[in-house]
């Protein structure tokens, strides 16, 4: 009788919990708007949202490849670094100092797909670090998180560029139908990821690879495959990340440019429910997780706290968030 | 019977020998580094170069120690920058009260941090990288805080700086500690029942709480550990540049992980060498140590941009060549 009502309790507790893991950072989201709705002094602008969105674009697009990472059990330091890299060939192509040439109708194409590319190859090399030499992800993308910056502050000699030019500037500083460029971009990555998650056979066969590496491959599919597409994945977006982060800035810092990028984005895969085991890949998730995070930073900035205590603010954050769900989980 | 206990060596010895090779590999490349510069660079092996390279790398080596207990139990620290950010600035601001008040506060706090990841990772169940992770973020907000945003200077009314600065029998002090802390941490691992500990959690925590270890005081011990030379590191910082440094630390943690792995010690957990983890620690400080002679010969000039690049290239093979090594294991 004891044990039965235990049960049932305990159940309806789990139940909770549950209910916590799915809906909690929509909860946490929802409380945080209603909050500043009350609390923080025109909070209901265009120029807040406009503001909130432009600092959180970056972050969600170098999340949602993350997010496809630790679906496959694995995590991506170097995202950081890769946006440096890109951050740094965008303006040396368009500067003339690569090709020497600075027709517009040749540069400009070149300064988006050139960056793009060398982050989607050394994505690509990450996984193959990760699936040839069956290195642990941690330590295989950290060879390009040491190397990375390196290298792109040797590209440069470490020195800022500093540039000028709209048409490839448009990917941050543009609107469309009103909305930010870079908005526009990170709700274009969320939905696509979204659906490649859902809708896809990939989708499928990424979770599988996280949930159950032997099973998936013993059921025909192309384990490593899988896993060096993601890792390139992530490696673009990084890039793409980096490039609307020089363009906003008109400048480019290797030395500062997607600083701490990776701490950011598994920070808001995290809060968003992907548990970092793998298996899953909540996309909406790490976009709820990461404009959780930005909200939080806001609203105590916006009242007067200071960066730091948001900071700490922060780190207890991350670790209910998990709490709750690693609760939920073990049902 | 003779011949029973002769073949368990033998069984104790092949599963790990490659990883002994790997750890020999480690050592062999410090010392040929070493013999490079020697005969490469004139003052390379004075006394002046070798003594400040300590001087200086002594936080990493105590920072690296401290990561590669956590990692032999399977978990990591990715708090150590942050806690050596934040106890640099709580010495600095205990310095005036005296060294022992610099140096104990320092450790103090550095040990609540463990503790704290500790308690998080085995009562709260947070992977170990999650768990840290929020500490990082959470213990630079700490010194920010505590510093007001800018590095606090140390008081040189008192013997504090010494802890940096000064020699004892000809020898730099943060040298001894670190020295100190390499001999416990060696004994600990290779000559007491808590090192075995410390492997057995590593190899699998379930097996070691049906063997009757207890797991969670182990993985309290290690975090706390971690935490506590952290802090030393942070009060060396401090008395070394007479400053604490709120936003000192970044990417300490990496570097640490990077001596680790050099060091042959695997991430999944269950192995690992304090000696070889020394190794790791001195072959990526040499790396940079190297680059300023290479640059002083005048026949290249690379930047100090080069040294991460340098540095990544190294783990690159590294951890490539380990990767050969364990999987022609597997394949065995």
């Amino acid at each position: 009788m004891i044990a039965a009502e235990d049960t049932s309790g305990s159940s309806r507790r789990f139940n909770l919990a549950a209910w916590l893991s799915r809906y909690g950072t929509l909860l946490a989201f929802l409380l945080l708007i209603a909050f500043n709705v009350i609390a923080t002094p025109n909070f209901l602008s265009l120029q807040t949202l406009n503001v909130n969105l432009t600092q959180v674009a970056t972050i969600v697009i170098v999340a949602v490849g993350m997010t496809l990472v630790i679906a496959t059990g694995g995590i991506d330091l170097s995202v950081g670094s890769l946006m440096a890299i890109a951050g740094a060939l965008a303006p040396m192509i368009l500067l003339g100092t690569i090709a020497s040439t600075t027709n517009p109708l040749l540069v400009l194409p070149l300064a988006f797909i050139v960056p793009l590319v060398v982050a989607g190859l050394l994505g690509w090399f990450n996984g193959f670090l990760v699936t040839h030499y069956s290195i642990q992800p941690i330590v295989a993308t950290l060879v390009l998180f040491t190397a990375g910056r390196g290298i792109a502050q040797v590209m440069t000699n470490g020195n800022l560029q500093v540039f000028k030019n709209p048409p490839f500037q448009f990917v941050a500083l543009g609107h469309v139908f009103g909305i930010p460029t870079q908005v526009l971009i990170m709700i274009v990555v969320v939905a696509a990821a979204a659906f490649l998650v859902k809708g896809t056979a990939l989708g499928r066969q990424i979770l599988a690879v996280g949930g159950n590496e032997k099973a998936a491959r013993l059921s025909g599919i192309p384990a490593k495959r899988v896993k060096r597409f993601v890792y390139v994945i992530s490696g673009v977006l990084a890039g793409l990340a980096g490039l609307i982060v020089v363009a906003r800035n008109s400048a480019s810092d290797a030395n500062l440019v997607g600083l701490g990028m990776e701490l950011d984005a598994i920070a808001a895969v995290a809060v968003g429910g992907t548990l970092l085991t793998g298996g899953r890949a909540n996309i909406i998730g790490t976009l709820l997780g990461a404009c959780v995070i930005q909200l939080v930073r806001y609203t105590l900035l916006a009242n007067g706290v200071p960066d730091a205590a948001a900071l700490v603010v922060k780190a207890a954050l991350i670790v209910v968030a998990v709490y709750i769900q690693q609760s939920a989980d073990r049902t | 019977m003779q011949e029973s206990s002769h073949s368990n060596i033998v069984a104790a010895l092949i599963p790990r020998s490659n990883l002994q090779l790997a750890r020999l590999c480690v050592i062999t490349v410090v010392f040929a580094l070493l013999i490079f510069g020697a005969l490469r660079y004139d003052n390379f092996l004075s006394s002046y170069n070798i003594l400040s390279f300590l001087r200086y790398n002594s936080m990493f080596m105590l920072i690296a120690l401290g990561m590669a207990l956590v990692i032999m139990t399977g978990g990591i620290d990715l708090s150590v920058g942050g806690t050596a950010a934040m106890t640099s600035v709580v010495a600095a601001l205990l310095s005036p009260y005296g060294w022992p008040a610099g140096l104990l506060g320092g450790m103090a706090a550095g040990l609540v941090v463990g503790i704290v990841n500790g308690l998080v990772v085995t009562r709260l169940r947070i992977q170990p990288f999650i768990a840290t992770l929020a500490a990082m973020l959470a213990t630079y907000g700490m010194a920010l805080l505590l510093s007001g945003n800018q590095s606090v200077s140390a008081s040189y009314d008192t013997a504090f700086v010494s802890i940096g600065q000064d020699d004892f029998l000809g020898f730099p002090i943060p040298a001894w500690i670190a020295i100190a802390c390499y001999v416990v941490g060696w004994i600990a691992l290779e000559r007491h029942p808590v090192g075995r500990r410390i492997l057995a959690v590593g190899d699998g925590e379930a097996t070691a709480k049906l063997m009757g270890l207890k797991v969670g005081r182990t993985l309290l011990g290690v975090y706390a550990t971690s935490g506590l030379l952290a802090g030393l590191a942070g009060v060396i910082l401090a008395a070394q540049f007479g400053a604490g440094q709120p936003t000192e630390g970044v990417g300490w943690e990496l570097f640490a992980i990077s001596s680790v792995v050099v060091g042959g010690t695997l991430l999944s957990g269950g192995v690992g060498s304090i000696g070889a983890t020394l190794a790791g620690a001195i072959l990526l400080a040499m790396v940079f140590n190297i680059l300023n002679f290479e640059n002083g010969l005048g026949v290249i000039s690379l930047s100090a941009y080069w040294q991460s690049v340098i540095r990544g290239a190294f783990l690159l093979v590294v951890v490539i060549l380990q990767a050969k090594l364990m999987n022609g294991r597997s394949t065995r």
